[in-house]
């Protein structure tokens, strides 16, 4: 790992995927955000550290839109989050899905609504695929509310990469899981990044700027929080940590091909 | 799919939902009974004077009952955060209120043909009007009911007193819809004046506020 820069920095040069400006986030007079200012490179992995209460929940749940700064501006792949909400899945510490579907009638109905009118292929995996994916079984008939805590996290994770996101936030992904199935759950999250794209979306504006990212091969932002920094070490291409509604420390890992052998 | 079809996958959805827990419709039909044969016994009314209170005591019934299962069905959102899901959502968030009132409707409804012919026993009632028209008094009074229901449930889903809230808000805006509802039913069942004047009044009340919950529930569902 190689300490970049110890303070807040905003990577200009690479397209941003999603980027905080000045952000901050009162919740009467307590400040869950202070004056934050990031940005997320497209295919960037991201894992944020920090205590409870640091920000890192606010934080995430800003970039997805589900909550609106108090000062500054957020934007995902340059426009307000709420407009980009195809291509951003965001996963909770919660399940995020009924407890009384099966995890293969929950994945449904979430895929249903996120279909599109075009062609009604907007979720590209379907809901078997991504659960075989997370290691469940697509024909258990067992109501979600009868799982244990893994996997209830895994179906949840299903449920976020069925849509194939361009931008994934996970919030706390590893807070319910056995070591083993949060390693699994890492491999799984490095292999995506790498899935082939079927999405019809068309192909993004940044991908003039970015070479890396094409009309057929659209590179994924993935942006994590854990207190179990160790397990998500794989992921980190770059590590954030924040204390008190601040980022602290901003660490790259340096390329493969700089890596000490 | 079309926004309909997302309506039709949301009122799917609760309809499982309720099939599978059964949470709103056992506490509707417990409610609405206890006050109907609580209402018989405590007036022993004539067949006169039945038709008299019947449309009143009906509604009311089918009211206190409506509440209890209104904010069932946004508690089913808050649980595991899905609420946080569907606001992810690219379908449209009027789409989730309409399936649910949707739902909301058949619930009563069921509840309503259930209560129907143990009204007509207990408080021994024929219509001395035109009796069909409560087929169109029913549906009507059933969904100002549900779709305000739905909607003020949704507005005080994140308050810490919503069970309490959404009766005070709900009752009063109610109503116009009430006083419409009950008076076209003693019409229909007394005969001793028109009901269309108050059946009017109900399609008014409905257009008015349907349309108004389906143009506000976009904010409702995004407030922090």
């Amino acid at each position: 790992m190689q300490i970049v820069d110890p303070q807040p920095v905003i990577d200009r040069n690479a397209a941003a995927a999603a980027s905080l400006t000045e952000v901050s986030k009162l919740y009467g007079s307590f400040a869950a955000l202070r004056k934050v200012s990031v940005a997320f490179s497209v295919g960037s992995s991201t894992v944020i550290l920090g205590d409870n209460g640091a920000g890192k929940s606010t934080l995430l749940r800003m970039l997805a839109g589900l909550i609106s700064p108090s000062r500054g501006s957020v934007h995902v792949f340059g426009a307000e989050p709420t407009e980009q909400r195809r291509r951003i899945a965001y996963m909770s510490h919660e399940a995020m899905l009924y407890d009384e579907l099966s995890a293969t009638e929950n994945l449904r109905y979430f895929a249903s609504l996120q279909s599109d009118g075009g062609c009604g292929c907007s979720c590209t995996a379907s809901p078997e695929m991504a659960l075989r994916a997370v290691g469940l079984d697509p024909t258990l008939t067992r109501p979600v509310g009868q799982y244990s805590q893994g996997m209830r996290q895994r179906a949840s994770l299903a449920r976020v990469l069925q849509t194939d996101p361009e931008l994934l936030l996970l919030d706390e992904p590893f807070s319910n899981l056995d070591v083993e199935s949060a390693h699994h759950m890492v491999d799984l999250l490095l292999d995506f990044r790498t899935w082939p794209v079927q999405s019809p979306l068309p192909a993004q504006p940044n991908s003039a700027t970015n070479p890396s990212v094409t009309p057929s091969i659209r590179a994924r932002t993935i942006i994590l929080t854990t207190h179990q920094a160790h397990l998500a070490e794989p992921l980190a291409e770059s590590t954030m940590t924040m204390r008190a509604g601040s980022i602290v420390s901003i660490v790259s890992a340096p390329p493969p091909n700089q890596a000490t052998p | 799919m079309t926004y309909f079809g997302h309506v039709f996958v949301h009122l799917r959805k609760d309809l499982q939902l309720e099939w599978r827990s059964r949470d709103s419709i056992n506490g509707m039909l417990f409610f609405a009974l206890l006050v109907v044969v609580v209402f018989a016994f405590a007036f022993d009314p004539t067949a006169a004077t039945s038709r008299q209170i019947a449309g009143g005591i009906v509604w009311v019934a089918l009211l206190f009952a409506a509440v209890t299962a209104l904010n069932q069905s946004w508690t089913r959102e808050l649980r595991n955060r899905v609420l946080d899901a569907q606001r992810m959502l690219p379908s449209p968030p009027s789409a989730l209120f309409l399936g649910k009132a949707l739902a909301n409707l058949l619930f009563v409804a069921l509840v309503e043909a259930v209560l129907t012919p143990l009204f007509i026993v207990f408080y021994n009632l024929h219509a001395l009007g035109q009796g069909w028209m409560l087929a169109i008094v029913m549906p009507l009074g059933t969904w100002a009911l549900v779709c305000n229901g739905t909607f003020f449930a949704a507005l005080g889903l994140r308050t810490r007193n919503r069970e309490l809230l959404l009766p005070l808000i709900l009752f009063p805006i109610s109503i116009p819809a009430l006083l419409g509802m009950m008076q076209a039913t003693t019409a229909i069942l007394s005969g001793e004046f028109e009901p269309g004047p108050w059946i009017r009044l109900l399609i008014a009340y409905n257009i008015a506020f349907t349309t108004a919950c389906l143009l506000l529930f976009e904010t409702v569902l995004s407030a922090e």
